[in-house]
């Protein structure tokens, strides 16, 4: 059975020791939107991040939601889902310097290594998001629109979304501190199950130029 | 003739009910599923994806927070005119995109390639596609959306009648297993395969395979038709679950499209539809009915002729 577990988006570290993979997990408390458009502008163009962080966030979500900035200012939420993370991994360690989160939230994990080098120095942790569509229970799950930063310079999709979570959900523990990886340890179990159904088939005639390294490979 | 304000408002609602209602042919592939699954973590996700369909109804909230890409399929009967012609026809269909967009709400997705400039509303240089069919008689147009997921999932391979089914096979579990892994194909899926055609065509009926087929619609060849199933059943055995987890819910069914090809070749895609499954169509009259429905019913015998005339149009016009 999975365990269900309620978690503050400023975590202590005994809270997030006690974490194990495939836990769900609820979460409460301000969050915030970053990816690439933030990465980029906040690492590699040097902008002052518009927030105290982690003391008022110590959670970034791979994450655009589906919303409109009204005329007035105000914002209309509808669904939220995660994008996937992997492709964040050459930012990562610098953001942890620099932001302390300690959750990143996402879609699909990252590698292990990204866990070892940047997750377990910094004490920090992966939450997957469910499906990946849960879209609908996660909206549900925003009490409210703090803040859009970056509309402008960034556009709606890559803008710095703050949202106020209650009981936001679920999400699945995808890294523990020890940086011990979810979807590696499934791989490792859905491997001989796998190779069983590749039994009786052929590869392909044409092989691509590309899969392997070896630029002398004769390839046809 | 077709009203276009009668085209344009019946487009925005099907944008708003692609996005917002799961269609009943996957939901109850869905439910069948879940029901066989007996994967912890796999089961917990099939819960969570029958939750959250209720309050995306419930809320009139999109199912997820992903837009994927906004298109349209456009099928029109031969008697049909519109009202302002294709001109006025592809700019309501732009129109009903983009007030969508802010509508439902849904999230602006895209955007030029190099530039990432994004007018807010999923429209721009070739968003959304709009791609068009014809029938055999009929005073009607039939309008269908599909927001399909826009980056995993999708795969193309030239294959020779050497590869045979073998081949075929293999590809398909590559493709599967790639993006089925961590759940990147948003998997339980219809899986559409194209088979023949030459690079773009094959893509094309994929794609098509995949977003505009019904769970439980078969192809009408019989030997393909076994082929379906067989898919649908080899793809849930590879132990893969909902994001990769132990599990078998992988295929809720698979779908496949063949186009005649070159006589050297036996061009392969393999495409994943999402958890999500999102199309809506609506059938427009000349003289004002709507009807809504989740089926396209895209693939008619016309669609897949094999000969020069329509024999049975020649009857009609007698």
């Amino acid at each position: 059975m999975v365990r269900k577990i309620r978690l503050s988006t400023t975590p202590t570290p005994q809270a997030l020791a006690e974490l194990k993979l495939g836990d769900i997990v609820y979460l409460d408390g301000l969050m915030y939107t970053a990816r690439e458009g933030v990465y980029m502008r906040a690492l590699e163009e040097q902008a002052n991040i518009p927030m105290e962080l982690p003391s008022e966030s110590a959670a970034n979500f791979h994450c655009s939601p589906a919303a409109t900035i009204n005329p007035d200012g105000s914002f209309t939420l509808g669904a939220v889902t995660a994008t996937a993370s992997f492709r964040f991994a050459k930012w990562i360690g610098e953001w942890f310097a620099k932001s302390g989160a300690k959750l990143v939230i996402g879609k699909g994990g990252m590698s292990p290594e990204t866990y070892r080098e940047h997750f377990v120095p910094n004490g920090a942790i992966y939450l997957t998001t469910v499906g990946y569509g849960t879209g609908a229970l996660l909206g549900r799950g925003v009490e409210n629109v703090e803040a859009v930063h970056w509309a402008d310079e960034l556009g709606m999709a890559q803008a710095m979304w703050v949202l106020k979570c209650n009981q936001m959900g679920p999400f699945i523990v995808a890294s523990d501190l020890a940086g011990n990886c979810l979807f590696e340890r499934e791989n490792k179990k859905t491997a001989p199950s796998l190779s069983a159904a590749y039994q009786g088939t052929r590869p392909a005639t044409m092989k691509r130029y590309g899969e392997t390294d070896d630029r002398t490979d004769e390839v046809i | 003739m077709i009203a276009i304000d009668l085209i344009r408002s019946t487009a925005e609602t099907l944008m708003d009910k692609a996005a917002i209602e799961i269609p009943d042919d996957y939901l109850d592939g869905l439910k069948a599923t879940a029901a066989e699954e007996d994967g912890d973590l796999s089961s917990f996700v099939l819960q969570a994806m029958l939750e959250n369909y209720e309050v995306a109804k419930e809320d009139r909230r999109a199912m997820c927070g992903d837009t994927g890409c906004p298109r349209w399929f456009v099928k029109m009967g031969n008697e049909a005119r519109v009202e302002g012609g294709p001109i006025a026809l592809e700019e309501a269909l732009r129109r009903a995109t983009a007030e969508a967009t802010n509508g439902v709400p849904l999230r602006p997705n895209r955007v030029h390639p190099l530039w990432r400039t994004d007018h807010n509303n999923n429209v721009g240089i070739g968003a959304p596609e709009i791609e068009y069919g014809f029938e055999p008689g009929g005073d009607w147009i039939d309008l269908i959306t599909v927001h399909k997921g826009g980056l995993f999932g999708t795969d193309y391979r030239m294959l020779f009648p050497s590869d045979g089914i073998e081949g075929i096979k293999r590809f398909y579990l590559d493709s599967l297993a790639a993006f089925g892994k961590r759940g990147l194909a948003c998997q339980p899926a219809i899986i559409g395969i194209g088979l023949g055609g030459s690079k773009d065509t094959c893509m094309v009926l994929g794609k098509r395979a995949a977003c505009l087929r019904t769970v439980g619609d078969r192809n009408p060849d019989p030997k393909i038709a076994e082929l379906e199933l067989e898919f649908t059943e080899i793809g849930n055995s590879i132990g893969m679950g909902p994001m990769g987890f132990v599990g078998k819910s992988m295929v809720i069914d698979c779908h496949i499209e063949v186009g005649y090809c070159h006589t050297g070749g036996m061009q392969m895609s393999v495409h994943a539809f999402c958890l999500s499954s999102r199309r809506a169509c609506a059938r427009v009259w000349g003289d004002g009915r709507v009807e809504y429905r989740t089926d396209p019913d895209w693939f008619t015998p016309y669609q897949r002729r094999e000969t020069v005339d329509w024999p049975e149009t020649a009857v009609a016009a007698e």
